[in-house]
């Protein structure tokens, strides 16, 4: 077995073996969850290293038939681009199961749904065939819907109803498209790989193209979350429980942009150059208005979140430019985004624990009181705003390297959103934390002990890890982009003769 | 790592002795953030002992120059981020003009963090502070040695960021922690430029088909071609690049129109403000445009509006200290208005004139601060009308303050007088406005030091429960060194370390000395004649009611910038707060989730499940049929 299907199954063995503990034995069902997603994170690492640069390409690909009569494999595999939305992944589950730790209601149903959300967005990544991606897809959705409306908070169930229907439809828009080109391919193959290859070879004509390529881009685009999509995500997180957040704005909304790159601009390139001009006009608005909205925003976590969704607007610019430096950029924007907004989140998950609001001005010099989660805060704020240092900074300098020649007015805005980002983020980190301490909370409680600090230390050593030193990192994402450069630009001269 | 080839006779110091001038301030802020932060002995010991390292460790390398005959340049550098079209590496460039910059910065720096140590001994935070100080010089050292804009903006950041925790330092007390933020907010709108010259300058650097570089050296050797193919108007690209590049020295040196970021920094500890907000800091755009004048001087039309921005500066800020009455205050509008001095010396191609300056005005600077932070260490207040009488309580506080005043000022043989002459004979030479602007700033500099001497230092003692003593030795030795500095800085040779091929240079002017040296005694006899009795401001505010309002409303600046903020950026983040949660979510979003609702609302109302509803609907139907078959029969 790759060791690939093992760090996809395991968060689902996982949620079989809680099945079997009784449920007033909370202790083991923690220390399950935590070992189940421990172990993923741990081959994530190992494989990081073991990759081999020099042969490239996908890895550890391990592929069974399962319905041959209409081409349905289930396939996994890594490269470059996969490999590190997997380490983010683990890296994000890991240190939410930690955070979960505080969570004392239905434990163990809790902790079930987390690992069947855990083990689809896995799925997700890893799956090469595009009958499995969606199915994991969906697998994914699912389980945020009890997470939320069970163990959430404020607006839950609207927000938990109005977070699966987008993503329900968004999911059902891109299947069309999948399907489309599925059809139109005619090797009756649901293999991602092969698909590739076999198109990149016949590509599909360019006006087809531009006609099938919406589908994917609007439909992934829902979860990336692309502006005018965006507003199932900030309230999605805010009502979702800390590590749900995390999991969520961390992990799941990368799942959009992944998809952008990985099925649409792979199988349909001639639609994606068609098409990106569009993309990088809306993820200004994206950064922009995101930024803006954030700025209005008093309950703290709806500032995350549209600080999510102007940030991700960054990873669409990326994906827009369509050039090595971009691309790298926006994937390792997608990585250091997760890390930087998971430790936003934990944070404050853990003054909300205590507190019960989130309004942020009802806070006030909690730095007295639990020093280390301010900190904390104040990190994931600085990184936010792309402070050197922290691996957001190397990512959206990429992003704007790269899409300086090509969209001069979007990367103007984009470099005028590292203003507004600090703008919200240092007015939070003043209101919430700094000033003189608003006398309600002097019963808080900070991290203190090595175990609970522990999610905090894994997130910002991997912040501060891919900032100072970005060279692995980029090593990994470079090849892969580079692989899928090279498909696009004899693909492109083709098609243009 | 390569060596700058023009150097391959040159004396070289280790690499590692290079690199450990940066690091071992970084490693000093990792060991007491990580390590000793409960032992306050060993915090501030591994703080002063790094950055004394750092200190020795420039020096070494400034033996190596002179051992070279002033010639050798050293470059460092390993790859940082490598993607084909962008390769970007991490390094470090030793030339003269960065030695000189070390030096300042480790040696005021250390006589910084000796004198903190007395100056937060009562400090529960005591740690954090060195920490953040270590943080501060690492980033400064890395502005200071980086060899390409990438690493030089990296460092420029954490400047930024390091400030803002030092100015917050007290972050329960909500004007330090607002001045943090404005002191960021402001760096990072100066910063916004800075990024955007960067990129364009990238951009515009694949000139014939030459890979894209930030690379100082590379860069150096392709300005005059670009020069050439771009133009050299104040319409061209690399004008254009040259102004946003001097956006970001707007923000870290405090320019007009975003220096308001720089008084209400002086909300941090003092040392912080001798540190970061005379010496070193706010010096690192003048430093920048310095280290990067090839560029600069390309563009001498961009220059002459630097030139300008400079001097009105000087004017502006020096005008706005006349009437302050917070000591430290009184000394950042000063720093403002030396920092006016500094560019618009460089503006006017004078690089070694600025640079020189730069220099002494650190040594003075830092110590008219501690100096300050003495009394108000001793007295616990900012206000020089609170103050008074402080010659016989604190002899050697004043005599170092007084030193450090008439170096400021430009008094003959002092430190000032040399440096600033340089700055005005040049001005005197290139624009005579400039030399009149220079001149009158150097006699308003007079009298508000002149008037801050008179109240705080020589008039009689005016609050009688104040019982001032004199600073411990770990406080007032540092000094001492400093005020020798401030005295003999210009008999040292600063000039003669820097060369550039680019830069103007001018011989000493004795008609400009004589009169800039005129003005200043003026000054401060005005000051003595108005204050040296004991007199207060009140008479003379009185007199001239509509100027005194206007300079102690800061010009309005503050107000307009508040307005800015209040009505327009936060309303527009209302408005689409607004937008998004009432326009699209309310409306159309919560609009189509409502109206399908309401579809299928109307359409369960033919679902009733009555038998007889049906029958009659399948009836009507029928009828219907029929009807339209017997019109057709007909």
């Amino acid at each position: 077995m790759s060791p690939v299907t093992a760090a996809l199954l395991f968060p689902f063995a996982g949620a079989i073996l809680l099945l079997a503990i009784p449920e007033n034995r909370t202790d083991i069902v923690r220390r399950v969850a935590a070992i189940f997603t421990f172990f993923p994170l741990a081959i994530a690492v190992t494989l990081f290293f073991l990759y081999d640069h020099a042969r490239g390409g996908y890895q550890w690909l391990q592929k069974i038939p399962w319905i041959p009569s209409i081409g349905v494999h289930f396939q996994v595999g890594l490269d470059g681009i996969n490999m590190v939305l997997l380490l983010l992944h683990a890296i994000c589950g890991f240190t939410g199961v930690l955070i979960s730790y505080r969570i004392q209601e239905r434990v163990k149903e809790y902790y079930i749904f987390y690992l069947l959300l855990i083990g689809g967005v896995s799925g997700v990544f890893v799956s090469l065939d595009l009958f499995f991606f969606y199915l994991f897809y969906e697998m994914a959705v699912i389980p945020m819907f009890p997470l939320i409306g069970i163990w959430g908070s404020g607006d839950k169930l609207y927000a938990t109803m109005k977070l699966t229907l987008y993503l329900t439809a968004g999911a059902v828009l891109a299947l069309v498209g999948l399907l489309l080109v599925y059809l139109i391919s005619g090797i009756w193959s649901f293999d991602l790989i092969e698909l590739q290859r076999y198109l990149s070879q016949n590509p599909i004509p360019a006006h087809i193209q531009t006609f099938l390529f919406p589908f994917l881009l609007v439909g992934f685009g829902v979860i990336a979350p692309m502006w005018p999509f965006h507003s199932w995500s900030p309230i999605g997180h805010a009502a979702a429980p800390s590590a749900v957040s995390m999991l969520h704005a961390g992990v799941l909304m990368k799942l959009g942009s992944y998809a952008i790159l990985r099925i649409g601009i792979q199988l349909l390139p001639e639609g994606a150059y068609a098409w990106m001009p569009l993309v990088a006009g809306l993820c200004t608005m994206n950064i922009i208005y995101g930024g803006f909205v954030a700025m209005a925003q008093k309950d703290v976590k709806f500032i995350i979140g549209y600080s999510s969704s102007s940030h991700m607007g960054y990873v669409l610019l990326g994906l827009a430019c369509l050039n090595p430096v971009s691309l790298n950029g926006a994937v390792m924007l997608m990585f250091a985004h997760g890390i930087m907004t998971s430790l936003a989140f934990a944070t404050v998950g853990h003054i909300y624990d205590q507190t019960h609001t989130r309004v942020i001005s009802e806070w006030g010099g909690l730095s007295k009181r639990v020093p280390f989660i301010a900190s904390m805060f104040a990190i994931a704020a600085l990184a936010s705003s792309g402070l050197p240092g922290f691996g957001n900074f190397v990512a959206e300098l990429l992003v704007f390297f790269g899409s300086w020649d090509v969209y001069r007015w979007p990367s103007l805005a984009a470099v005028f959103g590292i203003v507004i980002t600090a703008f919200y983020m240092l007015r939070a980190v003043r209101t919430g934390f700094f000033g003189p301490m608003n006398p309600r909370w002097v019963h808080l409680e900070d991290a203190h002990t090595p175990f609970e600090r522990l999610p905090y230390v894994i997130l910002v050593a991997a912040l501060v890890l891919v900032g100072c030193w970005p060279g692995p990192l980029l090593n990994m994402i470079g090849g892969s982009i580079e692989t899928i450069l090279d498909h696009l630009a004899p693909l492109r001269s083709v098609a243009r003769l | 790592m390569v060596a700058h080839p023009e150097t391959a006779a040159a004396i070289h110091p280790p690499a590692w002795s290079v690199w450990g001038i940066l690091f071992l301030p970084l490693a000093a802020f990792l060991a007491i953030s990580l390590v000793t932060r409960r032992s306050r002995g060993a915090s501030a010991g591994l703080a002063i002992g790094s950055m004394g390292l750092a200190f020795l460790s420039t020096v070494n390398l400034l033996v190596c120059q002179i051992r070279s005959g002033g010639h050798a340049a050293l470059e460092l550098s390993v790859p940082w981020i490598q993607i084909s079209g962008l390769n970007i590496e991490f390094g470090l460039f030793v030339n003269p003009l960065a030695i000189l910059m070390c030096l300042v910065v480790t040696g005021v720096g250390l006589m910084i963090f000796i004198y903190s140590v007395g100056y937060m001994a009562d400090d529960p935070a005591f740690s954090r502070y060195f920490a953040f100080l270590s943080l501060f010089a690492f980033s400064m050292l890395g502005i200071v040695l980086a060899n390409n804009f990438v690493t030089l903006f990296i460092f420029w950041e954490l400047v930024g960021a390091s400030s803002y925790l030092l100015i917050g330092f007290w972050y329960e007390k909500p004007s330090a922690a607002d001045a943090g933020k404005k002191a960021f907010l402001v760096n990072r709108i100066a910063d916004f430029g800075f990024l955007v010259g960067i990129l364009m300058l990238w951009s515009l650097s694949g000139i014939n088909l030459l890979p894209k570089t930030l690379n100082f050296i590379e860069l150096e050797a392709r300005i005059p071609v670009m020069a050439g193919q771009l133009g050299t108007s104040l319409a061209s690209p690399l004008s254009m690049v040259a102004l946003l590049l001097f956006c970001g020295v707007l923000g870290k040196s405090a320019q007009f129109p975003l220096h308001v970021w720089l008084p209400d920094a002086m909300e941090g500890p003092t040392p912080v403000s001798a540190l970061i907000h005379a010496a070193t800091m706010v010096a690192a755009g003048v430093y920048m445009l310095c280290r990067t004048f090839f560029l600069f001087a390309a563009v001498p039309d961009a220059l002459q509006v630097i030139a300008a921005v400079g001097s009105f500066t000087a004017l502006f800020a020096a005008s706005m200290a006349l009437v302050e009455n917070d000591i430290k205050r009184i000394l950042a509008y000063s720093t403002l208005s030396q920092l006016g001095y500094l560019v618009m010396a460089v503006g006017l191609g004078g690089y070694t004139a600025g640079m020189y300056h730069l220099t002494t005005h650190a040594f003075f600077k830092a110590l008219l601060f501690m100096g300050a932070g003495c009394v108000i260490h001793a007295l616990h207040t900012n206000n020089i009308w609170h103050m008074g009488g402080l010659r016989e309580a604190m002899p050697v506080t004043t005599m170092l303050f007084i030193v450090g005043s008439l170096a400021l000022c430009g008094i003959w043989p002092l430190s000032g007088f040399w440096s600033k002459d340089e700055i005005l004979a040049l001005a005197f030479e290139r624009n005579k406005l400039l030399y009149v602007t220079g001149t009158l700033t150097a006699g308003m500099t007079s009298y508000y030091m002149g008037r801050l001497l008179c109240a705080a230092f020589l008039g009689p003692s005016r609050d009688p429960r104040h019982h001032p003593h004199e600073v411990p030795p770990v406080m007032y030795l540092p000094l001492v060194i400093l005020a020798a500095l401030s005295a003999v800085g210009g008999f040292i040779g600063i000039p003669a370390l820097l060369h550039h091929a680019q830069a103007a240079h001018v011989e000493f002017n004795m008609p400009v000395a004589l009169i800039s040296s005129a003005v200043a005694v003026a000054g401060l006899a005005l000051a003595w004649r108005l204050y040296g009795d004991g007199s207060t401001d009140e008479i003379l505010l009185q007199k001239y009611k509509a100027v005194a309002r206007v300079l102690s409303n800061k010009y309005y600046m503050d107000d307009i910038y508040r307005w800015i903020n209040n009505r327009i950026q936060q309303r527009t983040a209302i408005i689409l707060g607004w937008v998004e949660r009432s326009v699209l979510i309310g409306f159309i979003i919560n609009g189509v989730a409502g109206s399908t609702g309401f579809c299928g609302w109307v359409l369960t109302r033919l679902q009733t499940g009555k038998v007889q509803i049906y029958a009659l609907s399948i009836a009507a139907g029928l009828a219907a049929i029929i009807l339209a078959g017997w019109r057709c029969l007909l």
